[in-house]
């Protein structure tokens, strides 16, 4: 009986998980001629984000607080991260520091769109 | 790059020991002297031993005091379009060292060895490396610290130095031929918007590195990327590497050696000379010259046009070392 209980339990956190993950915003940002583009973002908590390494030459994504940290992405290769929020993230590339983003996790839930701006800050 | 006039020799010493008199640029075909620094000249790589080698040839060997080589980037590893074979054009300058007039005394990396770090990478660029002959002295590049370790990698194959006594990052210092040789490292403990980074416990060192040294000692530094700051746009520069510079200041004859950027720049600042080394692996942009500093892609047969390495030479009498650079083909 327990044990069936345990299996139900599991099976309805796994629903809501998998509900949950069906219903997020992923928002792809593309590192292109050493720019993260968009280089801010607004998304809705619980978006995943998308890095696409697009250059000829390894990124890597590096919150300025040191929160989180992808291995190296060679060419096209992709790293994603869901964002809780809300708040904002500062991030960086770890080889070349002067590539910077920001992804602002609005709590009022704007729908995940992408502003194009300049890399630096 | 500014074709500077040549000066009366007493005009270029004034004031300075050990002053750096002239260098020779082979891939450009650039001669200049100046005030400053320390350099003069040898050899080169490949089958394209152009102008400014032939000059050396006739006049190294029964002056020469200290010979070294700088290799950088080589990227092993990197497969693109730019290059798709980086061990091979590697290869080709261990070659091309080989077969140089004056065998050096041994030979700096200045970093970027792999591409990714991964063991495969540092274990070709060993073995090629090893064909060399002479010991081998490195920094580490950002390309070199992307292990899960951030470096500990790199550490374990290279942080030893040549005393045994690297430190941190692999920083080090050691003494040859009269002059004192200081590799830095300046590309862990990045911080987002910043440059390259050296980081209060380096800086220290190095205070303390160069303390006991007359000024008359000549020093040569070498990092990967640039300690002056040659295009913050693209990264190309030190956020702490004034702070370098300024100890540096007292001494007479100060050669600055950097990769990085995969070309040839070079300046002089009062007795600092600055240069960057061409990549072994694939050419780079010159600054703003393109919208990233992203791989350059050249026409097959002009690719070993714009890579290369770079002897220098120290004469002890005479005063200036020698910076050449050289292509492969």
């Amino acid at each position: 009986m327990s044990r069936f209980i345990s299996a139900a339990r599991v099976a309805a956190v796994l629903f809501c998980a998998l509900t949950g993950l069906a219903q997020a915003e992923t928002v792809e940002i593309r590192i292109d001629n050493f720019t993260f583009s968009p280089a801010e973002v607004h998304v809705a908590p619980g978006t995943t984000i998308v890095w696409v390494n697009a250059d000829d030459i390894p990124h890597a994504v590096a919150a300025n607080d040191k929160s989180f940290r992808s291995k190296v992405l060679d060419t096209e290769e992709k790293y994603s991260r869901t964002v809780a929020g809300p708040g904002t993230i500062d991030y960086f590339c770890s080889l070349h520091p002067h590539m910077t983003g920001r992804i602002i996790v609005d709590a009022g839930g704007s729908q995940g769109s992408g502003t194009s701006g300049p890399a630096g800050h | 790059m500014a074709h500077q006039p040549s000066l009366p020799a007493d005009e270029i010493d004034a004031g300075r020991r050990g002053a750096l008199k002239c260098m020779a640029w082979a891939g450009t075909g650039l001669v200049w002297s100046v005030a400053g620094g320390v350099p003069l000249t040898a050899g080169l790589i490949g089958g394209g031993a152009q102008a400014a080698p032939a000059a050396t040839k006739t006049t190294a060997p029964a002056q020469a005091g200290l010979t070294f080589v700088q290799i950088s980037d080589s990227h092993v590893g990197f497969d693109k379009p730019a290059n798709p074979d980086a061990l091979a054009t590697l290869r080709e300058a261990v070659a091309g060292v080989r077969s140089l007039p004056t065998k050096p005394a041994f030979v700096i990396h200045t970093g970027d060895i792999s591409h990714l770090s991964r063991d495969e990478q540092f274990d070709a660029a060993d073995q090629a490396l090893k064909d060399l002959g002479v010991p081998v002295f490195f920094v580490p590049g950002e390309h070199d610290v992307l292990d899960d370790g951030m470096g500990a990698a790199y550490l374990a194959r290279y942080g030893t130095g040549p005393n045994g006594r690297a430190l941190g990052a692999g920083w080090y210092s050691f003494d040859h031929g009269g002059v004192h040789f200081v590799a830095l490292v300046n590309v862990v403990n990045l911080k987002g918007g910043g440059l390259g980074n050296l980081g209060e416990d380096q800086l220290a060192w190095l205070a303390g590195d160069l303390r006991a040294l007359s000024a008359s000692t000549p020093v040569v530094v070498f990092a990967h990327i640039p300690l002056w700051t040659v295009y913050p746009e693209w990264g190309w520069g030190t956020d702490d590497g004034a702070r370098a510079l300024g100890l540096l200041a007292r001494f007479g004859s100060v050669t600055v050696l950097n990769g990085h950027i995969h070309q040839i720049l070079q300046k002089v600042e009062g007795s600092v000379a600055f240069h960057t080394a061409r990549s072994t692996a694939f050419p780079q942009p010159s600054p703003g010259s393109a919208p990233s500093p992203g791989p350059m892609k050249l026409p097959a047969d002009k690719l070993r046009g714009a890579l290369g390495v770079t002897t220098v030479t120290y004469r002890q009498k005479a005063g200036p070392l020698a910076v050449v650079d050289a292509t492969l083909g």
